[in-house]
């Protein structure tokens, strides 16, 4: 399975690319806040620059988001290309996608990252076509090859994550991929960073555009996983949805929230929302508590960027302990509410009253049959 | 009479496939196929507005021709036609030059049995994962794009103006636009239905319309296929496991074990991320 290509020759038949240079970078935003992930692929396009010697660009397209372009350069970009206009509110396929063309072809970027959202792909998907060229989806690690080839090594995961593949696009320009929210670093905001904020029309006006977006239902109580700085996730070692109480306790305690494996998914123990791995978020916390959490591949992949890793198993020989920096052997059921009671003791030392927040997490299941439970029987 | 077309393919259920531990490939044997299920809660939506204002629903899939099975269920489930692409000249397709072919397949069968109105494709597929398919149709024949649907609120045939819910991750957005558009399904759309006993036997009897390269004269061969897929797969591999290293904590009491584990995290950085200083 595993062939290999040679990538270090340049095919003296390839098209000539040399107009084509620099790395552009999309920036997602909603009512003038950027995604995340948008400034975790400047930090990651960063390095692609460098390695390139060439500069790191990105897009704000949006209404009233000036501020997004400085911001933009606070993390890292070179030049900023601002597009503001009122039928840019709302993310619509085509007013986006072409401002996006136009820009391709003024600014002839070599390689163009979006984030893997909704959104991201949406657009992705649709420019990709458009000019057209090869689009590489929902990637995890980004490289380049050096002058004289510059190719984009787009890798991703495959096989239900079994795998990784590299993918290449040799013949045509420029190279575009969607990479995964909390999978790269964004670089620290840098304040006094200078740099060049171009503006640019949009391309299209109101009467020209069919969709209309009539309501954006903000789901507050909604589960970011991809944004928290604490997870406390269970697994099937939990044995049922009771023992997701004590995590939540715990969570509460730490003023995180509760992740989940698969399997506990699966089994309808909790929501799809909750989920950590393959198909559910990849996360990216300062604190993971992996809890009755085998550390099967699936799950690996999604939390395995955790700064700190914590299991808790009755199995020591569990592959989730090769993925931990603490581990503990033994019976859940006993030491979470023995951490629990300890962190809130330790809290109290400090003087500190617990988080009021409770709206952060509600760990109780509420579906008794779970989404991806239905998924499986339906696909069989 | 609206024309809805539902784009479907037959994958192996990616799921079900392991890794052969001894030399890191991967074991297909004994890996069932399946339809894609996002791309059977496109059909079960059209089945809807079918069921619900009327519709003649055509299914289409590129692939090798044992793929007709997965025509067939749909054909059970109630879909009026069906339409396997299939050619040698279309293997290894990227999403490019699948949505190159996809597109003129919907084309000629806007041609063959009237105006489609409304193209839906699931969200993504479990093989390919990418989720670019439906955008490159949509691109492809200049339709509305509406992906990541959930619900599908209102067909307005008179007025012809759609009107779906989008999940995305910090919400739903209301959108309306107006037909032809393409959707593509979320596995929360709806819930598929079983087919019926005489479903199942007009699919035990039913001959889906099969095209081949032939049946496109004008298509150009440097898109399709490998050749038109400007994406190449360069090497694959088992991510290896990152080394962490592991402090395990012995104790005698969960208590002793919760201190002490306590006491490590709270030296680190952890207090000021705790928000207790």
């Amino acid at each position: 399975m595993a062939k290999e290509q040679s990538t270090e020759q340049i095919d003296p038949s390839m098209p000539d690319w040399s107009a084509y240079r620099g790395v552009l970078i999309v920036v997602e935003q909603r009512e003038g806040i950027a995604k995340k992930v948008s400034w975790q692929l400047l930090g990651e396009g960063k390095k692609l620059a460098a390695k390139l010697e060439a500069p790191l660009m990105a897009l704000v397209l949006g209404e009233n988001v000036a501020h997004l372009a400085e911001e933009a350069v606070h993390y890292g970009a070179d030049r900023v290309y601002l597009c503001e206009a009122p039928e840019l509110r709302d993310y619509r396929t085509r007013p986006y996608s072409r401002v996006c063309l136009k820009l391709i072809e003024d600014a002839k970027p070599e390689i163009v990252l979006f984030g893997a959202t909704a959104t991201g792909r949406d657009l992705a998907g649709a420019i990709a076509t458009h000019l057209p060229t090869g689009l590489t989806a929902d990637t995890t690690q980004l490289d380049v090859e050096p002058h004289p080839s510059r190719l984009l090594l787009a890798s991703r995961p495959a096989f239900s994550e079994k795998m990784m593949a590299t993918i290449l696009c040799k013949q045509y320009r420029p190279q575009m991929a969607t990479a995964r929210a909390g999978v790269f670093q964004a670089l620290p905001k840098d304040a006094a960073r200078q740099g060049e904020i171009v503006r640019i029309e949009a391309t299209m006006r109101e009467e020209e555009i069919d969709a209309q977006v009539l309501e954006f239902l903000r789901e507050t109580g909604k589960l970011n996983l991809e944004e928290c700085e604490i997870i406390v996730a269970g697994g099937r070692g939990l044995g049922g949805p009771d023992a997701f109480g004590l995590l939540a306790e715990l969570a509460d305690a730490l003023g995180g929230v509760v992740g989940a494996s698969r399997a506990a998914v699966d089994a309808g123990w909790i929501s799809h929302e909750h989920q950590v791995g393959q198909t559910g978020a990849t996360v990216r916390p300062k604190l993971y508590f992996a809890i009755g959490i085998s550390g099967a591949v699936q799950h690996t992949v999604g939390m395995s960027n955790a700064d700190v890793v914590v299991a808790i198993n009755r199995d020591e020989n569990a592959p989730i302990f090769q993925f931990a920096h603490y581990g503990l052997v033994g019976d859940l059921f006993k030491i979470v509410p023995a951490i629990t009671a300890e962190f809130k003791k330790r809290r109290t030392l400090f003087g500190i009253q617990p988080p009021s927040d409770k709206d952060s997490l509600s760990a109780a299941p509420t579906e008794s049959e779970s989404t991806a439970t239905r998924e499986r029987s339906e696909a069989k | 009479m609206l024309h809805i077309v539902v784009c479907i393919k037959q994958v192996p259920d990616s799921r079900e496939i392991r890794i052969d531990p001894k030399n890191n490939t991967l074991i297909r044997q004994g890996v069932p196929s399946i339809v894609n299920f996002y791309d059977m809660h496109g059909l079960e939506e059209a089945l809807r507005i079918k069921d619900e204002q009327g519709a003649r629903i055509t299914v289409v899939t590129m692939g090798p021709p044992p793929a007709e099975k997965g025509l067939k269920e749909c054909i059970s489930l109630g879909a009026d036609d069906a339409v396997l692409v299939t050619d040698r000249g279309f293997a290894g397709a990227d999403t490019l030059a699948t949505s190159y072919v996809v597109a003129r397949t919907i084309r000629k069968i806007a041609e063959t049995w009237g105006h489609v109105d409304i193209v839906f494709c699931g969200k993504q597929t479990l093989d390919g994962d990418t989720g670019q398919v439906g955008p490159g149709v949509a691109c492809r024949l200049d339709l509305e794009q509406l992906t990541y649907v959930n619900k599908v609120e209102k067909v307005d045939e008179e007025n012809r103006k759609v009107r779906v819910h989008r999940l995305l991750e910090d919400g739903i957005e209301v959108v309306e636009t107006s037909m032809p558009v393409l959707i593509t399904a979320l596995k929360e759309l709806n819930k598929v239905r079983r087919a019926s006993l005489p479903g199942m036997i007009r699919a035990a009897r039913y001959k889906p319309t099969v095209w081949t390269t032939a049946d496109f004269p004008d298509l150009e061969r440097a898109k399709i296929g490998l050749k038109g897929s400007p994406t190449i797969v360069a090497k694959t591999w088992v991510p290896e496991v990152k080394a962490v290293k592991t402090k395990m904590i012995t104790y005698d009491s969960p208590e002793a074990a919760a201190a002490q584990l306590a006491d490590q995290l709270l030296t680190k950085d952890m207090q000021t991320l705790l928000d207790w200083a």
